[in-house]
């Protein structure tokens, strides 16, 4: 087993993104520039350049055709990455769904970003929630480290058999895309190796074995094969979880489906996900001191959402807080995380008051005062014994 | 030395605050400490007032907030209004600036008593190294000075990270005058 020897960089998320994509040794990199993800890009074309990483480098004129060159790469059996965030994911749209539908295991990561109109460049996670029913399997980060040993853990995930999904690695535009800090990059590139060993055995186009890819599924079929997306969804649960137990192992970092401090015996447990969760974590430290009993936890893990793990962590607090940097327009609960939690809580019979903000929505500053805010509003709610009907939308000039 | 230490850089568009304040959390952990450096999420604009953060610690940093109540404000540009660069800045804080002004004019220009000021005439340490008024690297080395928050061996790397030999050079020889020749006046 090939062990790893680590230098500590200060590196971007950004950057650390794309030291991932050099250290997973990918073949094909098809990508056109957007904020806040260009310096991805960028820098990779820095390691081509510079015969630090053999890849082809594809440049394309939108992010359409970034998405198709993909496909097409994958189909091949190439290693193939894209990185993208906001108006730029949503130009992919269409093709997220091919390419989830054709079962290539592409690795994409989403400087999350809020979405036009009217134009934001600023961080929030309305691109990233917006494709979360494109079958694409979904982790968030929260730091750079987290971002880089994702991105290497996403192929083992992606081009694991009982898979055969694209997964896209998201994490704060702006608030971490820009944001130096320190990470610890493999001293060599070919340290992964025996973790992302490259055998390929998902279907490839090869004219000495000829098949088709993307022909048309009648009534009589199309359905078995979305439902076989349902099962490769549900498999990649537990691959996830064996994926970064393994990269634990070997590396000697690993992350888990949720992050949780604190949680049992709490009276109220905030979840949330991305870079505003280091955030959350001072703030509540900041409590704790002045006696408050919370708990705090981070969903990793979007797609497939970690429904049980979700259920056996609400049973050990008495309340849930959910911070969503995104609105799903036209529903009282809009914090699509959390609905999700909701659900998740339903479907086990779990009853819980589950109060949802909305915070940073592009790029609105979140501190350490807006929790204790926050905080304040839910102990508020509990005494009264209020069930949320609506999400609140903090700090907005209504 | 305190345990963690928070640094509001604020400049103009286009004479690099934003480098500066990642040339030192970059130049802190490469000596090992913990640092986060971003720019202002807000509008950039070559000419636009800039705010730049950093923070340098001997403990893992989580929060992503921006920095509110600073340890310590870096103004690169003497013209940018002091209710900017003074908002929120601690009691026992410090202001270091780039002024060509006497000892006298800039207190009464700070106008509090209840921190410290530092002075170093940055504009002149460019254009005298580097034939232009790209400021940062002057209050960079003017910052490590009063607060010993990377070492020069680091900033020296960091800056052959981040420059082209040539650029890397005349820079680090602006950090070395203006580490000398900075001044704390109260």
């Amino acid at each position: 087993m090939l062990k790893a020897t680590w230098k500590r960089l200060p590196l971007s998320t950004n950057f650390a993104i794309a030291q991932a994509v050099k250290d997973s040794d990918v073949d094909v990199v098809s990508a056109y520039p957007i904020t806040p993800q260009t310096t991805v890009v960028e820098r990779i074309s820095e390691f081509i350049a510079n015969g630090e990483l053999k890849a082809e480098m594809i440049h394309v004129e939108s992010e359409h055709s970034a998405m198709s060159a993909a496909i097409g790469a994958s189909a091949l059996g190439a290693r193939a990455f894209t990185a993208t965030a906001s108006q730029g994911l949503e130009l992919m749209h269409e093709l997220l769904h091919i390419a989830s539908g054709l079962r290539l295991p592409i690795v994409m990561s989403v400087a999350a970003r809020a979405l036009s109109a009217p134009i934001s460049i600023w961080g929030d996670y309305t691109d990233v929630m917006n494709v979360r029913d494109t079958s694409w399997i979904t982790l968030i980060a929260s730091t750079a480290q987290e971002a880089y040993d994702s991105v290497i853990q996403a192929y083992r995930i992606a081009e694991d058999p009982r898979v055969f999904l694209p997964v896209i690695v998201a994490y704060d535009g702006y608030a971490m895309s820009h944001t130096y800090e320190p990470v610890y990059v493999s001293e060599k590139s070919d340290a992964f190796k025996d973790y992302i060993p490259k055998n390929p055995q998902w279907y490839t186009l090869n004219p000495e074995k000829p098949l088709t890819m993307g022909s048309m599924a009648s009534p009589e079929w199309y359905y078995e094969f979305k439902y076989q997306q349902v099962v490769a969804m549900k498999n990649a649960f537990g691959v996830v979880k064996e994926a970064d137990e393994e990269y634990g192992k070997r590396y000697e970092r690993k992350y888990g489906i949720i992050e949780e401090e604190g949680v049992d015996g709490s009276d109220v447990t905030f979840v949330t996900y991305g870079g505003i969760y280091g955030t959350l974590k001072e703030s509540i430290e900041e409590l704790r001191k002045k006696g408050e009993q919370i708990g705090l936890a981070r969903i990793r893990l979007f797609r497939p959402f970690p429904s049980e793990i979700v259920a056996d962590l609400a049973e050990k607090t008495k309340a849930l807080v959910v911070l969503d940097r995104a609105i799903t327009f036209g529903v009282n609960i809009s914090g699509p995380v959390a609905r999700e939690i909701i659900s998740s809580l339903y479907a086990r019979g779990i009853e819980r008051n589950v109060y949802s903000f909305i915070i940073g929505v592009g790029q609105r500053t979140v501190t350490e005062k807006d929790i204790a805010a926050i905080y304040g509003k839910v102990k508020e709610m509990l005494g009264s014994h209020e069930r949320q009907k609506e999400s609140i939308y903090w700090g907005v000039r209504e | 030395m305190q345990e963690r230490y928070e640094i509001r850089w604020h400049g103009r568009g286009g004479q690099g605050a934003v480098t500066a304040g990642v040339l030192v959390a970059e130049a802190a952990i490469l000596d090992g400490k913990y640092a986060q450096a971003y720019p202002e999420f807000g509008a950039e604009r070559r000419g636009a007032p800039v705010k730049a953060y950093t923070k340098v610690s001997e403990k893992p940093i989580y929060s992503r907030s921006p920095i509110i109540n600073p340890d310590v404000v870096v103004v690169l540009d003497p013209s940018i209004n002091k209710s900017i660069y003074l908002d929120g800045l601690k009691e026992g804080g410090m202001v270091i600036i780039n002024t060509s002004k006497s000892n006298e004019e800039v207190k009464s220009l700070i106008g509090r008593s209840d921190v410290k000021i530092a002075v170093v005439d940055a504009t002149h340490i460019a254009l005298d190294v580097l034939k232009s008024a790209i400021v940062n690297t002057a209050m960079v080395g003017a910052l490590v000075k009063v607060l010993p928050l990377a070492t020069l061996d680091s900033l020296e790397k960091a800056l052959h990270e981040t420059f082209n030999k040539k650029i890397a050079d005349l820079n680090y020889q602006i950090v070395k005058a203006s580490y000398e020749k900075v001044k704390t006046i109260n």
